[in-house]
Order: structure tokens, then sequence, then C-alpha cells
């Protein structure tokens, strides 16, 4: 039987769930303003921009997940694609 | 002049006793084979130390150089830890074909000559295969014959490329290249065949899922890394490879996000990782090569740890999905976190190995001035961490709670995951342990204060998006069609519509010959004089009888005729 939220392992309690996601959230913003004593030294003149990589491993992903999401009507098909006569041949 | 043992014969042979040995003796050779040829692959000097008479040939089967040794080595490694991972579960079939195969990738490794290199090349290839048939299933059992006819084709591809420069050049050295001819597009096609490089690629994602979780720990090492030596031997600096390389990274990232199936997102993310090292390859520098050797190395070790995670998930639930699991953290904390380990490290996460490495090739590429495709390689390293670093890790072992309370690895499975774990850290913490065996000099500091923000912002901004699109990620049960459509249905639709043209064509011929045999009967029964109106048959032109002195008149025309023409002239 799965345990209650309160019950379960600590990791997965809601307050603990609610913990992480503050620290994360400062993490976050530490690393970019860390920025302001740490120089990044660019290479083609927009890498070394305040809070770059941020943002554009941010937008890099959201790029690639949506793309993803729109091949997916594309490529997805039934796991049982290739073994039942789904295939009109 | 044989010099020096070939390691791999040392791999050879323990695979040949595996059958016949049983209990400690058994495990005993599989880990004492491996760690032998370890040692003697240390004893190897550079340049070629034994050579054998081939027909005209003199086959250089050993030849040492730093990166062949580095290669060799991890190959050798991954065998033992390999060997500890699996020796308790996997069949003696299973870990022989495994030890093969290992012999095959270290044999390329020091082949000094392309023809020793394609016979270590088709070793691999066929005990790879005997690994894939290993899983024992019906589905890995097709896998397998899809498998073997990719690397048979790939193979003599590369044979035909050979054949062609040994006819053209007269010498069968192993020397760089650039694919300028037919000859040496052949050989680049084959190696990239065995790289996963498009448009062949998908070989690979639908093999491994299919072998047995331990099969899959093997073979996610040797076949892809021994191509990516080979193109550091053969066709360093060869510019399309950055292309090539660059279009494997993103393909990965993909088609690894659309996965259910969690050893298929790990296999996606082996050739988005041999992609970076063929995109290394192809800029050719020697901060490049130097690169792709080192992630070579790094990324054995945390693809396998990878694997191994995911293989004790599959062995302990005998479940393959996403979908089927999650929340396992509870119950296998150990291999939860030897798992998040290699996901750091596939990451490139600081102080893991994948950082010292990966951002070699990025910084190989800035130097050279190649803005496009250094940010590309940075795009990826936060798709990496997306579609591996975190997507593995989140959908197995925590997400929802499927109610799964496996246990956690057996003891040998454990302590294979503890070891290749320590050296992703160690690798990320002391990064100079594995330069020193790179094969040029290096001068590139890994933990720069600028370098180490960077990436952390670029990784940890990728998590974020990670969360923060998550309803968009959410796991289907599905597969995701890849260009083995077109052997698995394509050619065979093709077929299909051939097959049934050729027996329309058949018919359409059949019923034109017999109109055409009908229609020349008649003539013939008209002319002849076999017509159905004559009793005797003597009805028709040809069929009648002619007075013999009409004859002799036409004869004597002719002749008139003839004659008079003579005189003429």
């Amino acid at each position: 039987m799965k345990p209650t939220p309160d019950s379960d392992h600590w990791l997965v309690r809601p307050s603990t769930v609610r913990r992480l996601s503050q620290i994360s959230a400062l993490l976050l913003l530490l690393t970019v303003l860390v920025q302001i004593a740490v120089n990044i030294k660019g290479y083609f003149l927009i890498d070394g921009w305040f809070g770059f990589g941020a943002l554009f491993g941010f937008l890099s992903c959201v790029a690639m997940v949506l793309a993803a999401k729109a091949l997916g009507p594309l490529l997805k098909r039934a796991t049982s694609y290739y073994t039942s006569g789904e295939r009109d041949d | 002049m044989i010099e020096t043992l070939p390691p791999a014969l040392i791999l050879v042979a323990g695979a040949l006793s595996l059958g016949p040995l049983r209990g400690h003796a058994r495990s005993a050779v599989l880990l004492l084979a491996p760690a032998l040829t370890l040692w003697t692959i240390w004893q190897i000097p550079d340049g070629v130390s034994a050579t054998m008479p081939f027909l005209d040939y003199e086959l250089k089967i050993v030849e040492g150089s730093p990166v062949r040794r580095l290669f060799a080595t991890i190959f050798a490694l991954m065998a033992v830890i390999g060997g500890l991972y699996a020796f308790r579960t996997a069949r003696w079939h299973e870990l022989a074909a495994a030890y093969a195969y290992a012999a095959g990738a270290v044999g390329v490794c020091f082949a000094g000559d392309l023809i020793t290199m394609f016979l270590f090349w088709e070793l691999m290839a066929l005990f790879s295969t005997v690994v894939v048939f290993s899983g024992a299933t019906e589905a890995s059992r097709r896998a397998g014959i899809r498998y073997a006819i990719v690397h048979l084709l790939g193979g003599v591809i590369l044979k035909v490329g050979i054949a062609g420069i040994v006819v053209h050049t007269g010498s069968i050295d192993m020397r760089p290249m650039l694919a300028a001819d037919f000859n040496t597009w052949m050989i680049l096609i084959g190696i990239l065949i065995n790289a996963a490089a498009p448009p062949i690629s998908a070989w690979l994602a639908d093999s491994y899922p299919e072998s047995s979780p331990t099969g899959s720990v093997f073979l996610s090492a040797f076949t892809t890394k021994t191509a990516v030596l080979a193109l550091i031997l053969l066709f360093p600096g060869e510019p399309m490879l950055i292309g090539i390389g660059l279009y494997m990274v993103m393909y990965g990232i993909l088609y690894a996000l659309l996965e259910n199936n969690i050893r298929r997102i790990l296999a996606y993310s082996v050739v988005n990782q041999v992609g970076f090292m063929v995109c290394a390859v192809g800029i050719g520098t020697q901060m490049a090569l130097n690169g792709a050797a080192a992630h070579a190395f790094a990324h054995i070790i945390y693809k396998a740890l990878l694997f191994m995670s995911a293989g004790v998930v599959v062995y302990r639930t005998s479940m393959n999905k996403c979908t089927e699991v999650g929340g396992l953290f509870r119950t296998m904390p150990l291999t939860a976190i030897c798992g998040i380990v290699g996901a750091l490290a596939i990451s490139g996460f600081p102080l893991t190995s994948g950082f010292t490495t990966k951002t070699m090739i990025s910084q190989a590429a800035a130097n050279e001035g190649l803005a496009i495709v250094y940010l590309l390689l940075a795009a990826a390293s936060a798709g990496v961490f997306l579609h591996a670093g975190i997507k593995f890790p989140w959908f197995v072992f925590f997400q929802k709670d499927s109610g799964l309370r496996p246990k956690d690895a057996p003891w040998n499975m454990a302590a294979a995951m503890l070891i290749f774990a320590a050296l992703c850290i160690l690798i990320g913490v002391f990064p100079g342990l594995l330069y020193r065996y790179l094969p040029y000099p290096v001068d590139y500091a890994a933990y720069t204060p600028g370098k180490v923000l960077f990436y952390l912002q670029l990784l940890l901004f990728s998590g974020l998006a990670f969360f923060l699109l998550l309803p968009l990620m959410r796991r289907t049960n599905t597969i995701s069609l890849d260009t083995d459509w077109i052997w698995r249905v394509g050619l065979r639709r093709i077929a299909v519509l051939t097959g049934r043209g050729l027996v329309e064509t058949g018919a359409a011929i059949a019923a034109a010959k017999a109109q055409t045999l009908a229609a020349i009967g008649h003539q013939a029964r008209n002319g002849l004089g076999i017509g159905r109106h004559s009793a005797n048959g003597e009805g028709g032109f040809f069929a009648r009888s002619w007075p013999i002195g009409l004859t002799a008149l036409w004869i004597a025309v002719l002749l008139s005729v003839y004659i008079l023409l003579y005189y003429l002239n």
C-alpha cells in the first residue's frame, strides 16, 4: 500500500519539496548574481554578457522540448507498431 | 616479429575458457583476463612491436601510441568492471561473447594496418551480435538480426574502401586521410555506421535496449568508441565530421526526449555523446583530438554506470518503461545515487568527469573561432542535462510513486557501480590524472571561475526549464519512428509491392503469350495449310503443290536477269 504524503519518505514530503524548491530558486538567483563578481570570458561577443549562460540554457531547453513536442505526432507510434498489423501493408 | 603479446589474444583466450570452466574458476578468469590484458596494454611501447606475414603483406598486429593505449585501457577496464557487474546473473555465453567483443575492440586499438583493423572490427560485429541475442527474447532475436545486417553491411563497405586503398596505393598502413575519393569515402562510411552516425543511426537505439540488463552495459562501451578511435587515427580534421557530429548531438537529445523506454533514453544519449566526439575529430586540432579521446574515456565510464543503474532496475523489476516505474529511490538508494552520479557526469556538471572532458571540446571550437559550433555544443550540453541528467533519474527514481519496492542492487552490481561512480568523481576532481595520458600535451585548465559559472548557469537553468515544462514531457507508452523504419517497414513494403507487381506482370505476360501463340497458330493454320477448312491439311498457300514446269520457268527467268545484269556492268 502506498504511504500517505506525510508518512512517506522525508524527501518527498510536501514540506521538504517546498524547502527544496526555495533552495533551488535561491541557487538559480545566486548563479546569475555571482557574475557581478566573477567574469565569464566570452569568445563570441554575446557569450560573455551578463546572465547569457542562464538565458541560453533555459531557452535552448525550451526550444528542444517544443521541437520534441512538435515531432511527437509525426514520430510517435504505439509500442506494438512493429509487431502488430497496425502498419497498413 | 612478435616482441609483445597482442593484448586482444588474452581476452580471446579468456572468452574461450569461460564455456568449459565453472564456478570460482570461471569468476577468476572473468576478473583476471581483462586485468592481465590491462597490464599487457601498458607494456606496449610506441611504434610497431608485433608483425605477421599475410599474403604479400606484413600485418602490424600491435602498434602502440598514447591514444591507442588510452582507448585500450578503458576497454579493458570496462571488461573487468562489466565482468564484475555481470558474472552472477549473465549466462556464460553472454559473458564469453562480451569478452570476445572486448577483445575485438582492444585489437582495433593496436591495429597498425587496415587489414588487422578490419579483422578485429568484424570480430566485434560478430560477438556484439551474440550479446544482443543473449537478451533471449523474441524482440532481442529480431533486433539481433537487424543489428547483424547493419554491421555486416558496414563491414562490407569498409572492406570495399580498404581494398580500394590497397589496390591504388599498395599500402595497408593506417594513416590520416580525408574523404576525397571513392575509397576513402567507403572507409569513412564504414566507420560512421559503427559510430551510429546518420542516416544509419537507428541500429543503436533499436538493439541495445533489447539486450539483457548486463548485455547493454557491454554494448554501450565498445562499438561506437572504437569508431571514434578509428576516426581519430584515420580522419582527423575531416571538416564534414563537424556537421555530422552536431546532427548526432541534436538527434540524440530530441529522440531521448520523446522516448519512454529507460534504456532507449540512454541509447539515444550514447549517440548524442558520440556526436560530441565526432564533432571534435572534425575540428581536428590537438586540443580537439585530446577532447575527443578524453571524452570517449570519461563517456565509457559514466555511460556504463548509467546502463548499470538502469540494468539493476530492469533486473529487479523486469520493467523497462518510465511509465511503469517511479519512486524507486525509497528502496534502491544506492542504485539511485550511482545513477545520479552518472547523470551528472554525462551532463558535464562541475566536479564530474564529463565537465573536464566535454568542455575541452567546446574550448577547441572556441579557439578555432567556430561560433556556431561552440553555441550549438553549449545548447547541447544544456540539452544533455535535460534528456539524461534529469530525465533519467527523475522518471526512474522519483516522479510518481509506482508502489514498487524492489531490493537494491546485488553486491557485485553495487560494487561495479560504486567503482565507476568513484571514477566519475575522481576524474572530475583531478582531471590531471586523465590529461597526462592524452595523445597530445594538454594546455587546458578545466576549472576557471568563469567557466564553472557559465556551465552552472547553463545547466541549472536547463533544470529549471525541465521542471517548468514537465507537463509537456508527460511520458506516453509509445515508440518513436526512426530511420530503421526504412528497413523494418519501407523496404518490406517495397518488396511486397515489387513481388505483387512481378506476379501481376507475369500473369499479363502469360496472357499476352497465350494470345500471341493463338494468333500465330491461327496464321500458321491459314498460311501453311493446316486450316480448319482443309480436310487433308493442304489448303494453305505454302502447303499447295506446285508444278515442276512453273519452277523451271522461274529459275530460267532469274538466270536471264542475272546474266543481263552481269553484261550490263
